[in-house]
């Protein structure tokens, strides 16, 4: 016995060695990544670069920009438009979060059983998924028009029906339409990650007598938690830069009660021609959502994660 | 699992079906009837008589124009993605240089560049390269912002091919290239498909880039022609939302055929 064991270690050890001490394996060079990266560089990174140098010009998209320094920066410190789409951006983005995460997990975990009826269910719940931001807003607007649409027919719920034109409602819309839309995605995901919980954790649990709701609060949820740190921070980064939605429910109207820093930027470069102070706000928006990944990045450790099966 | 059905989790769902069924309900009945007669019966009654005048309308107003820009780019963008990622996420995997650390970080915080923050520099580089209202100028911005994910999850699943059968290739004394085509190619298939689905959902629903790098009815994508339907005839709802339909029907018609592979590639990040 005691001899055996040095000896299966060491043919271990050897073959392990032929692998890495390299004669035998030759690995790709650099060379292979760099198409991709180049493309990547110039079609992503170059133009984050290029806002950056944007934000201290002048410019109305037609001539050559002008260099002005700070004046962009200056005038944006002040601007209460600005500082309301900040504000607007963060609201819409917590009530997202607030209002989808419970609803995807309740979903998601109740997807996640094999029940055939569950099945054919959540086949339907998934069709929103299907349609882009585009087509969900049109769909939406369309329901919501106060003259042909749902509103005039159920007065009794909607009163006057013209939702988008007050700015408690139209937000209550923004957020709504954004559940409707997303949710199901995220259902998906916690449907995944639901059905990866070992079983045996839920037949232990079941044997100490704990019944559907306590296996839920004391099982499933702890076992989520990767997957909600991973879902929230796609709502937040998703609910930051919301941007079809807006521009197709509101305008970013009544007045600017819902112009959100993503409208409030495109508003400025495409519909003012100001692209010097577009891009200003722009870079605002990179900031925050750069922040917020670096932080996921640490938070979950997707740059030293080894295998798909980690980290679910 | 549970002997018991949950009764409370069944009434839930019944709610949230209402929630999703009822507007599709609602979509679907309005684009088979008259525009009149949606205006005259409301949108929550069934419809009386079934036309699909709307649906040809929509052809008449060149959807099917836009429909082939759409097609274009989706291809062109499925094309870059499927050309550039695979041998980065191989590198990425197999590498060990410092290099390639690098470019991995660097698509790993792109991952965090939204779109939106970019149209602006973007619409300067494709008008000063002559590319604006073009459709190639849509195409390469968005493939280059679909690559992140996709090498995300490419690399994720080609981690998982075991380092023996990478010594098993080099004791045949296979280069690079050969274990790329005869190894890592044909043992990340499922990944692969992944990435094509969801490059191609980016590009079918891609609708910023369209929308400020494009002008002109030629260069029209489904999406942006969705919208500009709701900015000048927004009254003919029958007509709107039978254009909502007509763009979501292949990506339908994909969900019947290959759900799974969809729903992977909606995934993307989430799923991995």
């Amino acid at each position: 016995m005691t001899t055996t064991i040095p000896r299966v270690a060491r043919r271990r050890t050897t073959s392990r060695s032929t692998g890495r001490s390299g004669a035998a394996v030759i690995r790709p060079s650099f060379a292979w990544a760099v198409p991709a990266t180049l493309f990547f560089v110039l079609f992503a990174v170059l133009p984050l670069v290029l806002v950056a140098v944007l934000s201290f010009t002048s410019w109305d998209g037609i001539s050559s920009p002008e260099f002005v320094g700070v004046d962009n920066w200056k005038a944006l410190i002040h601007d209460h438009t600005m500082i309301q789409s900040l504000w607007l951006s963060v609201v819409i983005t917590v009530l997202g979060v607030v209002v989808q995460t419970p609803l995807s997990i309740l979903l998601g975990v109740w997807a996640a059983g094999k029940q055939r009826n569950r099945a054919v269910l959540s086949a339907v719940y998934f069709v929103p998924l299907l349609l882009s931001a585009t087509a969900v807003s049109v769909l939406w607007r369309a329901l919501l028009d106060p003259n042909f649409g749902v509103p005039a027919q159920a007065k009794w719920l909607f009163g006057d029906g013209n939702l988008l034109g007050m700015q408690k409602s139209a937000i209550g819309v923004l957020v709504f339409v954004g559940a409707w839309q997303y949710t199901p995605f995220h259902t998906l995901i916690y449907q995944g990650a639901t059905r990866a919980i070992p079983q045996v954790l839920y037949q232990a649990a079941a044997i100490d007598g704990a019944g559907t709701v306590r296996q839920f609060f004391h099982i499933t949820l702890p076992q989520l938690r990767n997957t909600m740190i991973t879902s929230m921070i796609l709502m937040v980064v998703g609910g930051l830069t919301t941007f079809d939605t807006v521009l197709i429910l509101t305008q970013g109207g009544p007045g600017t009660d819902t112009t959100i820093s993503a409208y409030y930027m495109y508003q400025r470069a495409f519909k003012s021609f100001d692209f010097g102070g577009g891009s200003a706000i722009a870079l605002v928006l990179v900031l925050v959502a750069t922040i917020i990944s670096l932080i996921v990045v640490r938070v979950s450790g997707y740059d030293k994660m080894r295998s798909t099966s980690e980290g679910l | 699992m549970r002997r018991r059905p949950n009764y409370l989790a069944g009434l839930g769902s019944l709610v949230w079906l209402f929630l999703v069924g009822l507007p599709l309900y609602v979509m679907l009945a309005a684009t088979l009837q008259s525009q009149s007669d949606y205006s005259e019966n409301g949108p929550l009654s069934f419809p009386k008589h079934f036309t699909f005048s709307n649906y040809s309308q929509d052809f008449h107003n060149g959807f099917g124009h836009y429909f082939l820009n759409t097609l274009l780019v989706t291809l062109a963008v499925v094309a870059i993605v499927l050309a550039l990622v695979p041998p980065l996420s191989y590198a990425i995997v197999r590498s060990r240089g410092r290099l390639t650390g690098a470019a991995f970080r660097v698509f790993l915080l792109g991952l965090a560049i939204p779109a939106q923050a970019v149209i602006v520099p973007m619409f300067y580089v494709i008008s000063k390269a002559g590319l604006y209202d073009n459709l190639i100028g849509v195409i390469l911005p968005t493939a280059a912002f679909s690559m992140p994910v996709c090498a995300l999850v490419l690399t994720g699943v080609m981690r998982d091919i075991t380092p023996d059968l990478y010594e098993a290739m080099a004791m045949d004394g296979a280069p690079p290239w050969r274990v790329f085509f005869q190894l890592v190619l044909p043992l990340s298939k499922g990944g692969l498909s992944t990435i094509v689905v969801f490059s191609a959902l980016q590009a079918w629903n891609g609708f910023l880039f369209p929308l400020v790098l494009t002008q002109s009815d030629s260069s029209k994508v489904v999406t942006l022609g969705l919208y500009n339907f709701q900015t000048e005839h927004g009254i003919d709802i029958p007509g709107l939302l039978a254009a909502v339909v007509l763009s979501m029907l292949p990506i339908f018609i994909v969900y019947l055929f290959a759900r799974r592979a969809l729903v992977q590639g909606l995934m993307g990040v989430g799923g991995k």
